[in-house]
């Protein structure tokens, strides 16, 4: 989960990286009580979750409370490569004498975690390191050993930070490197780090992912989840305990196994370029378990998806009794149409595996209008495309 | 022969008396598992009827191996305690453990591999989140359903659980040496080279089928070790060619991040590599056929 600017700078303050004073706002007319609190100046800047605000026109200097009123309201509601900006921080302004560059990320490749500092901060890191990667330096940080006085040090040497302020760049790397194990994250990054006119080190700017599997022990990560921006069926699947992702097409799949889902995404996407070049309309994954509640939740949020012409349903029984998943797509039909939903698309059924010839007879003898079977997945996904193509 | 378990595998169960580990003991009883035993530290001393198995429980790790003799762990614990799980088995040298747990914080895998790291790899870990691994007609650590195919000569190494067993099924009439679910996380203990390295010195091993999916760049250096290393014809798959960028798809390491780790790379990374990758399972299935002869 990627966090806003200013999630990030409380979780900064939080483990004691050095911010600026800011306050984030959803209305332009808070402007002016904060950025007097502020000293009567601040920097306006628009809180989406992606690159390149300010080019956008999405951070601005205001010279005085009415200014930053004017400043918010132009920035609130303003479209930033496809993101709407609902909220903005005010921040404290600061006299910037140098930017820097400081980050911790997984490095997937070694297995291990890596610090990239540079001096050269305040840009794309990505423009760094494509054309001038000496500029940029890399340093592997041991799970376990972790960032030590001597791996900070050692940072701060590789990236050729002055040596003046070469003790409080380690301070907020260890501080940093805090924030990385403490809150699950799988990157903490600061851009720019910068020195102010009095020396000081400050992290003005910055951007943190958190690691969704360990919120069994983040219990406060929840409230940094951005609910309102979350796709409706997206945020009921999740509600549901369903692993789902909207996609742009019209086929709806629901299958058990992520790589299963992903591959059927992809043989209904071959499929539809003979059928219109319809696409699939989502990712998901059951998993396992595959029982008629998870099915029937399931297809009740494939169902509710405007965009879905038919359904693929494809599942292969490895642990999962085929039998028990065509009960379950049956059972399915059944609370669905109990609960008053109209079920009116084709579903397609491919079982395949463990009991598969018990289950593809259940689903003969149910006999249910909408529902046919072809025993191959790709036969499946051909007749899914067909049937999506054909509404 | 087989890669990394065989008939002689002497198996425990970390986990055994939960619902999960119960239930999987049982499976992999039932094909054939050399199952010794099982640790937890509440339940030492007592012994546990599995379908007319008495199987003794342990206070660790290290007393099982000591009473029993055994050199694979199969691990079953919930995500909270997975790593120091884990760092026992490491601690106890065993010499495979299989991690099954899915949702381990990327944090506690990326200890545990750092700690086996500096006390000198002497335990192969396979996982987390993943299905284990099968060596037909011998010995199942884990939980892929053993009833899908039977002992024969392709080695199969894959990301996914569901489509280890599409694959299995598709061919199941050839059979296999081995098959190892690596999973899908950011980070795991065995990696697609490790196996294709093991599969290439297995003289049971005549072909090789290899799966992988979106995100990190683990399906092009099993390509770059393909084209030095590995002389036995090997069959790809890759899944997620339509996974937009930025989205988690299911598996916590199945991710496009900007232009990497996409499906089109890896695909046309083994395929430089020689390597012939179907378009569906169904075509990959077909291609190892043709090659198996």
């Amino acid at each position: 989960m990627d966090l806003f600017e200013y999630q990030a700078r409380d979780l900064f303050a939080k483990h004691g990286v050095p911010v600026l004073d800011g306050e984030v706002i959803d209305t332009p007319e808070a402007a002016a009580a904060v950025t007097e609190r502020l000293g009567g100046r601040a920097v306006v800047k628009a809180q989406v979750k992606v690159g390149g605000r300010g080019k956008a026109g999405g951070v601005k200097l205001a010279a005085d409370p009415a200014d930053a009123v004017e400043k918010a309201r132009a920035i609130l509601g303003m479209d930033i490569k496809g993101h709407t900006v609902h909220k903005v921080m005010l921040a404290q302004t600061a006299d910037i004498k140098e930017e820097y560059y400081v980050s911790f990320l997984l490095d997937r490749t070694n297995r291990t975690f890596l610090a990239m500092a540079s001096v050269q901060g305040g840009v794309e890191i990505e423009v760094v390191a494509e054309e001038n990667p000496e500029a940029l330096a890399k340093i592997a940080v041991d799970a376990v050993e972790g960032v030590t006085p001597a791996k900070a040090a050692e940072i701060v040497a590789a990236a050729k930070f002055p040596a003046e302020i070469a003790d409080q760049v380690a301070d907020v790397l260890q501080k940093l490197w805090v924030v990385f194990v403490k809150e699950d994250a799988l990157l903490v990054e600061v851009n720019p780090l910068v020195k102010t006119g009095e020396g000081k080190i400050v992290a003005l700017d910055g951007k943190v992912s958190l690691d969704e599997n360990a919120d069994f022990r983040q219990p406060e990560h929840e409230a940094l989840e951005d609910k309102a921006a979350a796709n409706p069926l997206e945020a009921k699947a999740k509600e549901k305990g369903l692993n789902y992702v909207k996609l742009e097409g019209e086929v709806g799949i629901i299958g058990n196994g992520a790589g299963l889902v992903m591959s059927t995404l992809d043989v209904v996407a071959y499929a539809g370029e003979n059928h219109g070049g319809v696409k699939p309309a989502n990712f998901l994954d059951i998993g396992g378990g595959a029982s008629a509640e998870v099915m029937a939740n399931g297809l009740e949020i494939i169902l509710g998806d405007p965009d879905v012409k038919s359904v693929f349903v494809n599942v292969f029984g490895g642990i999962t009794a085929c039998d028990a998943v065509a009960n379950g797509i049956v059972q399915a039909l059944e609370l669905l149409s109990s609960k008053g939903e109209a079920v009116t698309k084709p579903l397609v059924v491919r079982l395949d595996g463990n009991n598969a010839e018990l289950g593809r007879q259940i689903l003969t003898d149910a006999n249910h209008p909408l529902v046919q079977q072809v025993d191959t997945m790709d036969g499946a996904a051909d007749k899914a495309a067909e049937l999506a193509a054909a509404k | 022969m087989a890669i990394f378990l065989t008939k002689d595998s002497k198996v425990i169960v970390q986990g055994m008396t939960g619902s999960e580990g119960m239930k999987h003991t049982r499976r992999m009883l039932a094909s054939g598992t050399d199952i010794v035993g099982g640790v937890n530290p509440r339940k030492a001393g007592t012994t546990v009827d599995v379908d007319g198995t008495e199987v003794p429980v342990f206070g660790s790790v290290k007393e099982a191996m000591a009473a029993t003799g055994a050199d694979v762990s199969v691990i079953f614990v919930p995500p909270a305690f997975t790593k120091a799980a884990v760092i026992e088995a490491i601690d106890a040298e065993i010499g495979l453990a299989v991690v099954i747990t899915e949702g381990v914080p990327v944090h506690d895998t990326a200890n545990f591999w750092a700690y086996n790291g500096q006390k000198g790899n002497k335990t192969r870990i396979v996982g987390p989140n993943c299905p284990g691994l099968i060596s037909p007609g011998q010995s199942n650590a884990g939980i892929i359903p053993a009833d899908i195919t039977k002992a024969g000569r392709i080695g199969l190494v894959s990301k996914s659980g569901t489509l280890t067993y599409q694959m299995m099924y598709e061919l199941a009439d050839i059979g296999f040496s081995s098959a190892v679910g690596i999973g899908g996380d950011p980070v795991i203990g065995t990696t697609h080279i490790d196996a294709l390295q093991a599969f290439q010195d297995d003289p049971d091993t005549d072909l090789i089928v290899m799966i992988g999916e979106i995100g990190g760049d683990a399906e092009e250096r099993a390509a770059a070790y393909i084209k030095e290393h590995i002389t036995k014809p090997v069959v790809g798959y890759v899944a997620g060619f339509t996974a937009p960028e930025g989205k988690t798809m299911g598996h916590a390491g199945a991710i496009v991040s900007g232009s990497s780790g996409t499906a089109q790379a890896k695909k046309e990374a083994l395929e430089a590599a020689g390597v012939k990758v179907g378009k569906t399972p169904s075509e990959t299935a077909r291609l190892a056929r043709q090659l198996i002869g």
